[in-house]
């Protein structure tokens, strides 16, 4: 696998400081923190439904200023540990820098992104709850931040994200192959790369990292986040440029019982609980903020 | 050590004929390490009288520790007369603030500016030093050791624990305790009342066996309902703070603004019949302007 450069590290680093968020979540921020007695569970929700917003203000914790003896992966652990009021205007100055376009240059639809984005985290949590061995909520983050390196794409490597779209989309080969010939490094590298750079817990770092390898299997969290994201592909829960399904490498697998395949997962998490997760991710991806 | 109050009042300067007892001034404590090496923590207005009986003292070098970088803590700051004068230090000690990213040096430069103060840091004759503190970080001042906690505030505050041959006092700064967002219905209710907890154990840790710990006590309990979230402490969970961390004194400080003497010592003392003393507990009063304490 590619290692990216120290520079385009630094560089696409940079680049994220002044990525915008989602619509949806700037315009609720605005919105909330025009009053002043705005309801601080409100406030989680809207920054845990942004992978812009959750990478930001986990940066911010995570950082060596902080020297925390563990790790934060919590919004909620992030309002305990700096306060509300501070969370708040964070929030506020991400939202200040504008609103990710849902027009891109690599015809991404971001839209779609999120929706895939926010049912895999959903979908691992649920995973997470049934078979333990990880923080349910951790593993909302990482499934949250799962592909956060192909909207990093989409905003910054434009042209060469589009070539790799294509070239998946013609069949040839899978996203993060095609990402590989196209710009030399895959969503993977870069999704794990800027939460290492921003001294995430390792175990994230691996989740972003693995989530198209078996080595995925080697935490509980990794084969949530790797399973989740093949049931939300394979209900077709929004798209993030790449249709093709993989099946669960044993290592993976193992973590959820024996003769175990996505098919019998999805029925074991059931309808009613999957069009619910469905539902709620679909409230907090519409562009329009209506 | 020494400690000395040189302003207990919360928010804003409150100087008039009711508050004439407790005092006007805004908050700024002064301790004295057994050597005289002279902390100052937090620079209201008090700083300002403070700073005047150290033109006897010259050259000084103030080790300054600014809780938060709210008005009232930080406003006496440009009036710090010995920054005039040539020879003298001050190390400025506070946090940095994650909004802006910028260090304790901002609380200087926003008020040092043209519009609205005639001299710039640049201007003052004095060395200045800046040290941004991490949380749980710990720094010499002279020969005592002062340690950051951060404590719970609309604005990232450090509460302070100076430590010098044995003795030790701890001060808040600003703080509420902390209280659960979600309801016990709430799936998140159980994760965050854990946070909490964990959080709340490193506050009382870094306060744990005080000589003298001086706590934000701005409201009474039949305030606070109205002022969740504010920031600020009751003189109860003040004093049942003061009980779980075994402090020996406890001293009730950033009084507000509109409350007169009489009716401070009126709800200090309602306050004290809901937390009886007996022998061994801690001693619990109300911080007043001029008064000093030696231990
Ligand atoms: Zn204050
Ligand atoms: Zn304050």
């Amino acid at each position: 696998m590619n290692e990216l450069s120290a520079d385009l590290n630094k560089k696409l680093g940079e680049a994220v400081e002044r990525m915008p968020a989602f619509p949806k979540s700037v315009q609720k921020v605005l919105e909330l923190t025009r009053d002043l007695n705005c309801s601080p569970k409100v406030l989680v929700q809207v920054i845990e439904n942004d992978p812009v917003m959750t990478m930001k203000i986990l940066r911010v914790l995570n950082s060596a200023y902080y020297s925390l003896p563990s790790k934060i992966t919590s919004i909620n652990h992030s309002v305990v540990f700096l306060g509300l009021n501070t969370v708040k205007n964070i929030a506020l100055s991400i939202a200040a820098i504008g609103i990710l376009p849902k027009q891109n240059a690599a015809d991404f639809d971001v839209n779609q992104y999120l929706l895939h984005s926010l049912t895999t985290a959903a979908i691992a949590k649920h995973l997470c709850g049934k078979v333990g061995g990880a923080d349910p909520m951790d593993c909302y983050v990482a499934g949250l931040l799962h592909d956060f390196g192909k909207v990093v794409f989409a905003q910054f490597m434009p042209e060469q994200f589009k070539i790799s779209l294509e070239k998946c989309q013609e069949g040839e080969m899978s996203l993060f192959t095609a990402e590989q010939d196209a710009i030399g490094t895959d969503h993977t590298v870069v999704g794990s790369m800027l939460a290492e750079k921003w001294q995430f817990p390792q175990p994230l770092i691996d989740s972003i990292r693995n989530h198209h390898s078996e080595k995925a299997g080697e935490t509980a969290m990794g084969a949530c986040v790797y399973t989740a994201n093949q049931i939300s592909k394979k209900l077709e829960f929004g798209f993030a440029g790449d249709a093709r399904l993989e099946s669960l490498p044993p290592a993976v697998a193992k973590h959820f019982g024996v003769n175990i395949n996505l098919d019998t997962l999805i029925s074991s998490i059931g309808e009613a609980e999957l069009s619910k997760i469905l539902e709620q991710a679909r409230q907090f991806s519409q562009m329009d903020g209506s | 050590m020494k400690v000395k109050f040189w302003g207990v009042r919360g928010s804003i300067p409150s100087p008039r004929a009711g508050t004439v007892r407790y005092g006007g001034n805004t908050t700024c404590i002064e301790i004295r390490t057994d050597n005289n090496e002279l902390i100052i923590i937090d620079g209201g207005t008090g700083i300002f009288p403070l700073s005047q009986t150290l033109l006897k003292e010259l050259p000084v070098t103030a080790n300054v520790f600014i809780s938060h970088s709210h008005w009232d803590h930080i406003h006496g700051l440009p009036f710090f007369i010995p920054n005039f004068i040539p020879g003298n230090k001050m190390i400025l000690h506070g946090a940095i603030d994650p909004v802006s990213g910028r260090g304790v040096e901002q609380v200087m430069d926003v008020q040092l500016q043209y519009s609205y103060f005639p001299v710039r840091e640049a201007e003052m004759k004095a060395s200045i030093e800046y040290v941004s503190l991490s949380p749980g970080q710990t720094v010499q001042a002279g020969s005592a050791t002062v340690k950051a906690t951060l404590l719970n505030h609309p604005v990232v505050n450090f509460g302070y624990r100076v430590e010098c041959n044995g003795k030790s006092v701890f001060f808040t700064g600003d703080h509420e305790p902390y209280s659960n967002i979600y309801s016990p219905e709430d799936e998140s209710y159980e994760e965050y009342r854990g946070l909490i907890a964990a959080q709340e154990k490193m506050v009382f840790d870094a306060m744990q066996g005080v000589d003298v710990l001086i706590a934000d006590s701005s409201y009474t309990i039949e305030e606070y309902p109205a002022k969740k979230g504010w920031g600020h402490g009751t003189f109860d969970s003040c004093m049942s703070m003061a009980d779980a961390v075994g402090a020996k004194i406890l001293y009730c400080t950033h009084h507000e603004p509109t409350r007169d003497d009489d009716v401070l010592e009126r709800e200090f003392a309602k306050a004290l019949a809901r937390h009886p003393r007996s022998e061994g507990m801690a001693d619990f009063r109300l911080a007043r302007e001029g008064i000093e304490i030696e231990f």
